[in-house]
């Protein structure tokens, strides 16, 4: 396992003498190693985790199931990367099992979104079917847990 | 109406409060306090092991186990502590489980003193071995340790506490509060002095697991010393497992017969579902164990750093999850050092004196806590450090 991929994994925050300390490695050797990561791709970018349910924001997101035909030779990857251009699309998986791409969209309304199937993705070339789930809740995304008190339920022994 | 004076055991009476209480009840009354003062993982129990508890219950196993424990359960911590340690123990005669190492503290010591016995026990350590010796009508011999020595108990300073009356030694390492540990050849030292002696040796090795850069030692495993050794180890510390109350002890059975009675007595067996996850955690808690040491490892490296960047000497701990960093040099004894820093900067670290007289000058920082926040107690110890330097 990458060490210092999963530090910056969990915590993106932390400085480059910080993780030097905690990989038995220069502050400069993690610069260039991070650098190097960038490059190469492995990290593609640093967000920040918003509950956005405790901003004012109206937010919905729904999670889209799609069949697709697949295309000679280029098999979904065509179409996949079509939906990609969509700004709304937050992400965009081949699943196995019953369906073959997941899709997770964001929108203000579930108007918005309901309209972004209809119009965009059901009419689109290859797809075959629609399932939506709007989300109700989000308990844990990327290893977070959400609405969760952070107490420490310790008590103070020696 | 009742005298009470007149009325309560003497030695009770006499037995001194653990000093830290006061501390900890300042610590409670200041909001928004950043502690590293808790002595226990900041990890859940791992879901599987909490899981196999849960199923034990729906199983209906409410009752009594046999007094040592489960077979099992025995069985599984005799081919743990060979696999771990090389140590060979006898599943159905030499192994006790007991509610956390604290009580096989106790009845190992009940079970091989007498009165005016004297317990050689190694300073900063752990609070209870004093007061559970005297409870058991010995004296403990408290015998400092130094940082100039990385906190080790060295062969000299035990030569030189050894007496008629030396009954037992006690062998806290890796060590609470200073982190520090004994390697093997550090242990032969200690074998040599007493080999020749009667001196039975109570090795407390609650934080084995936790030990960085090199293995852990059992005193057991040392050669000639398994039959005048009692292992006392537990899932507290290791899995995570605190409020579980799971310990154990391990000795030749003359000594766990001795043990067993007063167990037997007092206690009857260790709680039946936490003996459950503990089995749990024997079969399939290796890996566990690997993460959670080798994230400890990374906030102990993280918090030495930090501590010497901001001028506050630490010794390299080795073991457990504590660090000992020297506070002196402030004009502050250890306890206004740390009221202080609990009220300026809203910090809590433990006054070494908590583990004694010998702990002046030292305070205890507990690195069971989340990267984040040992960053954030970091730059606040930096600030407090800067007013008063």
């Amino acid at each position: 396992m990458d060490t210092l991929l999963k530090l910056m994994e969990t915590n993106a925050h932390l400085t480059p003498s910080q993780l030097a300390v905690m990989c038995d490695m220069k502050a400069e050797e993690i610069e260039s190693k991070i650098k190097e990561y960038e490059e190469k791709g492995v990290i593609l970018g640093y967000k920040t985790l918003v509950d956005w349910d405790k901003t004012d924001r109206e937010y919905v997101s729904a999670m889209i199931e799609l069949k697709v035909s697949p295309q000679k030779d280029l098999g979904f990857d065509r179409i996949a990367d079509r939906i990609c251009m969509y700004p709304e699309v937050q992400s965009v998986q081949l699943m196995s099992g019953g369906f073959d791409l997941l899709v997770l969209i964001e929108g203000k309304t579930m108007r918005e979104v309901s309209n972004f199937v209809f119009n965009r993705l059901a009419p689109m070339d290859g797809v075959v079917s629609t399932a939506t789930h709007f989300v109700l809740k989000k308990y844990k995304d990327k290893g977070v847990t959400y609405n969760s008190e952070e107490e420490d339920k310790r008590g103070n022994i020696l | 109406m009742i005298n009470y004076d007149d009325i309560l055991s003497d030695r009770c009476v006499k037995l001194k409060p653990s000093g830290i209480r006061k501390f900890f009840d300042i610590l409670d009354e200041v909001k928004g306090v950043i502690s590293l003062t808790v002595g226990q993982p900041d990890f859940v129990t791992p879901w599987h092991i909490r899981e196999k508890a849960i199923a034990s219950l729906e199983d209906g196993e409410t009752y009594y186990t046999s007094n040592d424990g489960i077979l099992e359960l025995r069985q599984e911590i005799s081919k743990y502590l060979n696999r771990k340690f090389g140590l060979e123990y006898d599943a159905r005669k030499e192994i006790i489980v007991t509610v956390g190492g604290s009580e096989a503290i106790d009845i190992a010591m009940r079970a091989v003193l007498d009165p005016g016995d004297e317990v050689i026990i190694p300073v900063p350590s752990f609070v209870c071995y004093g007061p559970i010796a005297e409870l058991a009508s010995a004296k403990p011999v408290f015998v400092n340790t130094f940082e100039k020595d990385k906190f080790k108990l060295t062969p000299e300073s035990l030569r030189n506490a050894i007496t008629s009356k030396t009954k037992l030694l006690v062998l806290p390492f890796p060590n609470n509060p200073t982190g520090a540990i004994m390697t093997e050849s550090e242990l032969t030292g200690i074998a040599e002095v007493i080999r020749d002696t009667n001196i039975i040796v109570l090795s407390d090795e609650i934080y084995a697991e936790m030990t960085y850069g090199r293995k852990h030692v059992s005193f057991a495993s040392i050669p000639g010393m398994r039959e005048r050794t009692i292992t006392v180890n537990g899932f507290s510390k290791a899995y995570a497992m605190t409020g579980w109350r799971m310990g154990y002890a391990a000795a030749p059975h003359e000594i766990t017969e001795q043990m067993h009675k007063i167990h037997q007595y007092a206690i009857m067996c260790a709680p039946t579902t936490s003996q459950f996850a503990a089995i749990e955690a024997l079969k399939n808690g290796d890996n566990d164990i690997a993460d959670m040491t080798a994230e400890y490892n990374r906030r102990r490296k993280l918090i030495v750093h930090g501590l010497r960047k901001i001028g506050l000497p630490c010794f390299e701990p080795e073991g457990a999850f504590y660090v000992y960093p020297n506070i002196g040099g402030f004009g502050m004894t250890s306890n206004e050092f740390c009221e202080k820093l609990l009220h300026e900067e809203k910090v809590a670290i433990v006054p070494g004196t908590a583990f004694g007289d010998c702990g002046e000058g030292f305070a205890r920082i507990s690195y069971a806590y989340s990267v984040n926040h040992i960053n954030i107690a970091l730059d606040k110890i930096e600030k407090f450090v800067r007013k008063y330097r």
